[in-house]
C-alpha cells in the first residue's frame, strides 16, 4: 500500500490553561507511529493564554502546533471547537486524530468524527501500525482484547484515557513551527457555556501514589465507602474507585479508574469490594502487586490478583484500620 | 404536542456479560444465552422524558435499533409510561458501528418528525462508546450537552442543563430542539408496576425496515460503519492468586505483613 503522508494530529486538551497530562502523552505516542509512517506530527491546541505550552508540545514530538489563541476559545464549547476543527482538518487532512478520554474529549471526539463522517474507536488501551499502515487499534472486550481498523475513512479517529502511554522524555533540541489560527469563530451559540465549576480534587493524586486503593459495589454503604477512604489516609494511598461507587454517589467520576477512566500503575493495588469488572482492570494491569478484597471466592476479581482476601468487606476493612493503627502505634513506640 | 424521542438499546445484561468471553481458539464469540435488558443508562433517559411529560403532557417515544427480540424492551419502557415505541429492524442494520447506528437511529428521528428534545443514556453498558448521542445531534443538526446531570426547563425554548466534568461540572444552556445524553445522577428511574404492564399489552410497536426508512443499504449496517474489527484474542490471566487464610484477625494480620513487605507500611 502507498505510503500516506498525511500528518497524525492530537487535539490537544487543557483546563484553566494547564495542558493535561493525556496530551502530552498522545503526541508522545503520535511521535511513535508518525516515525513508522514517516509523517509529521501536529497539535491543535485551543484556549486563551495558551501560547506558553508549544514548546512544551515541541519537545514532546509536535512538529507544528495550530494554535488557536483567542478569548472566546477560553473554555470549551461544542460548536466553535467543533466548526473550527473540521475546518482545519479539511484543510490539512490529517490521517490520524487522537483525542484524549477526559470529558471534553469525549463529546468534542464525536462530534468532529460525525462531521467528518469517519469512525472513532472509544478509549484505546494501544495504538500501532499494522502491515497496510492502517492504525491498529485496541480496545478491551469480553475478557480479551479486540482489534479495530478505519480502512477506508479519515481521519481515524481514537480517543485514549490519561495514563494508557508514559510521560515522553522532552527532547528540548526539537524544532517545530507554530502556525496561529484567527477568527472570526463560528457565531451559532446555540448553546452556550455559563459557567465551569471546578472543585480542589481531595487525596493523593492517583497518577503518581505508590499504593492505590480502589473500592467498588462491595462498600455496601456510604459508611462502607469512608471507611475505605479512611484506609487510603491511613495507608498514604490513592483513592479509586469502580463504575458502581460513582453511581452510588460515594465518589467522584474523575477518581474511576479503568477503561474510560484512569489508567494507574502504583506498586500496589489493593481492590475491595469489587467484582473484576474488565473495564476497571485494565486500568491497573500495570500494577505490580494486585490484592483483592471479596466475600464471593468465586468473584472473578480472584483470578485477576496475586493476594486473595474472602470476608465481607466492611467487618474486614474495621478490623484492619484497628489492626494497622495498633502496628503503627508499635513502631512508634519502637523508635 | 411537546415531543421527545428516548433512544434506548437492549443490551446483554450487565449482570451475566461476564459470561461473554472470546474463544482463545477460534478467536470469536463463545455462544451462550445471555438476556438481554434495556440499557441501565436508557432508564435514567426515560426517567427524565417521564417526568417531564408529567408537568407538560409532552408525547414520549422510545426509538430502538435491533433484531425484532429487541422489541421486548421497548414494551417495557411503554409499560413504564412511554406513549409509542419504535423499533428500526432489518438484517441489513446487523454489524453496526456507532457511526452506522447514530445514522441509522438519527433518520429514525427524522422519520418520526417534528421532535422538540433526544435522549439518550451516556453510554451502552456492553460498546460503551459515548458517541451515538453526540454523533446523532450532528446528523440531526441539534446543539448537544452530554453527560447531564440535571436538567432544569426555562421554558418551552431552552433548557438550563448541569452536566458532569473531572473535578467539578459545566452549566450550560441549550436552545430546543436539542439532544442531550445523560448520567445516572439525573434521576431515580421507576419501577415498573402492574397497571403499566396491563396497560402496554395494548400498546403495539412499530416496526420500521430499511424500505421504511429510505436509506441505502450501503449506509447501514456493518457496509456502512467505518470502523471494522479484525481480531479478537483472549488476554490469558498472568497472576495466581494466594488466598489469605485464617480468622478475620489473622486475615488482617497477613495482610498487613504483605503492605510491609510491599513497603506501603
Amino acid at each position: 500500500m502507498k505510503k500516506d503522508n498525511n500528518p497524525i494530529w492530537v487535539l490537544a486538551d487543557q483546563e484553566n490553561c494547564n495542558l493535561l497530562a493525556v496530551t502530552s502523552q498522545l503526541v508522545g505516542q503520535a511521535r511513535i507511529l508518525a516515525d513508522v509512517l514517516e509523517t509529521s506530527v501536529e497539535v491543535v491546541l485551543l484556549g486563551d493564554g495558551v501560547q506558553t505550552h508549544s514548546e512544551k508540545l515541541i519537545a514532546a514530538g509536535a512538529d507544528r502546533i495550530y494554535m488557536g489563541n483567542d478569548p472566546e476559545l477560553a473554555t470549551y464549547h461544542p460548536e466553535i471547537y467543533t466548526d473550527l476543527i473540521v475546518k482545519l482538518a479539511k484543510e490539512h487532512k490529517p490521517q490520524i486524530m487522537l483525542v484524549g478520554s477526559t470529558s471534553t474529549g469525549r463529546e468534542l471526539a464525536p462530534l468532529v468524527a460525525a462531521r467528518l463522517k469517519t469512525g472513532l474507536t472509544a478509549h484505546c488501551i494501544d495504538l500501532g501500525i499494522n502491515q497496510e499502515l492502517l492504525l491498529e487499534q485496541k480496545i478491551p472486550a469480553y475478557g480479551g482484547e479486540i482489534t479495530i481498523v478505519c480502512p477506508d475513512k479519515r481521519p481515524q479517529m481514537a480517543t485514549v484515557a490519561q495514563g494508557v502511554f508514559s510521560d515522553p522524555p522532552p527532547d528540548e533540541g526539537r524544532r517545530g513551527d507554530v502556525v496561529s489560527i484567527q477568527g472570526p469563530f463560528l457565531s451559532s451559540r446555540r448553546v452556550q457555556t455559563l459557567e465551569v465549576v471546578m472543585e480542589e480534587p481531595a487525596g493523593i493524586p492517583l497518577d503518581t501514589a505508590s499504593c492505590v486503593l480502589a473500592g467498588g459495589a462491595g462498600a455496601g454503604d456510604l459508611n462502607g465507602w469512608k471507611q475505605i477512604a479512611e484506609l487510603a489516609t491511613v495507608l498514604n494511598a490513592g483513592l479509586g474507585c469502580t463504575r458502581p461507587a460513582v453511581d452510588e454517589g460515594w465518589a467522584e467520576l474523575e477518581t474511576m479508574i479503568g477503561q474510560s477512566g484512569k489508567m494507574v500503575s502504583p506498586d500496589t493495588y489493593l481492590g475491595i469490594g469489587l467484582s473484576g469488572e474488565q473495564q476497571h482492570m485494565v486500568g491497573v494491569a500495570g500494577a505490580k502487586v494486585m490484592i483483592a478484597i471479596n466475600s464471593d471466592k468465586k468473584s472473578p476479581v480472584f483470578d485477576q490478583v496475586d493476594v486473595g482476601i474472602v470476608d465481607d468487606c466492611q467487618a474486614f476493612v474495621a478490623v484492619l484500620l484497628e489492626k494497622i493503627r495498633q502496628y503503627k502505634k508499635q513502631q512508634v513506640s519502637c523508635q | 404536542m411537546f415531543k421527545i424521542v428516548v433512544c434506548v438499546k437492549a443490551v446483554p445484561d450487565p449482570k451475566e456479560a461476564c459470561n461473554l468471553k472470546i474463544d482463545p481458539v477460534t478467536k470469536t464469540l463463545l455462544r451462550c444465552d445471555v438476556s438481554m435488558v434495556l440499557n441501565p443508562l436508557d432508564k435514567h433517559a426515560l426517567e427524565a422524558a417521564l417526568q417531564i411529560k408529567a408537568e407538560t403532557e409532552a408525547h414520549v417515544c422510545v426509538l430502538s435499533m435491533g433484531p425484532p427480540e429487541a422489541g421486548s424492551i421497548l414494551k417495557e419502557c411503554m409499560a413504564l409510561g412511554a406513549d409509542e415505541g419504535i423499533l428500526l429492524s432489518d438484517p441489513c442494520f446487523g454489524g453496526a458501528d456507532a457511526y452506522a447506528t447514530a445514522y441509522t437511529l438519527a433518520t429514525g428521528v427524522q422519520k418520526i418528525g417534528a421532535v422538540d428534545v433526544v435522549l439518550c443514556g451516556m453510554a451502552s453498558s456492553d460498546g460503551a462508546t459515548e458517541w451515538v448521542g453526540p454523533e446523532m445531534a450532528i446528523m440531526l443538526d441539534l446543539p448537544v450537552v452530554t453527560m447531564a446531570q440535571e436538567i432544569s426547563m426555562l421554558d418551552g425554548e431552552s433548557w438550563e442543563v448541569k452536566a458532569a466534568r473531572e473535578n467539578g461540572y459545566r452549566r450550560m444552556r441549550v436552545r430546543l430542539p436539542a439532544l442531550l445524553t445523560v448520567t445516572r445522577d439525573l434521576n431515580t428511574p421507576r419501577a415498573l408496576s402492574f397497571s403499566g404492564i396491563i396497560k402496554a399489552r395494548k400498546k403495539v410497536i412499530t416496526q420500521w425496515s430499511l424500505k421504511d426508512l429510505g436509506v441505502p443499504a450501503e449506509k447501514v449496517g456493518i457496509k456502512g460503519s467505518p470502523t471494522i474489527v479484525t481480531e479478537m484474542c483472549a488476554v490469558e490471566n498472568t497472576r495466581k492468586v494466594e488466598f489469605l487464610e485464617g480468622t478475620r484477625e489473622e486475615k488482617a494480620e497477613l495482610l498487613i505483613q504483605k503492605l510491609v513487605e510491599g513497603g506501603v507500611l
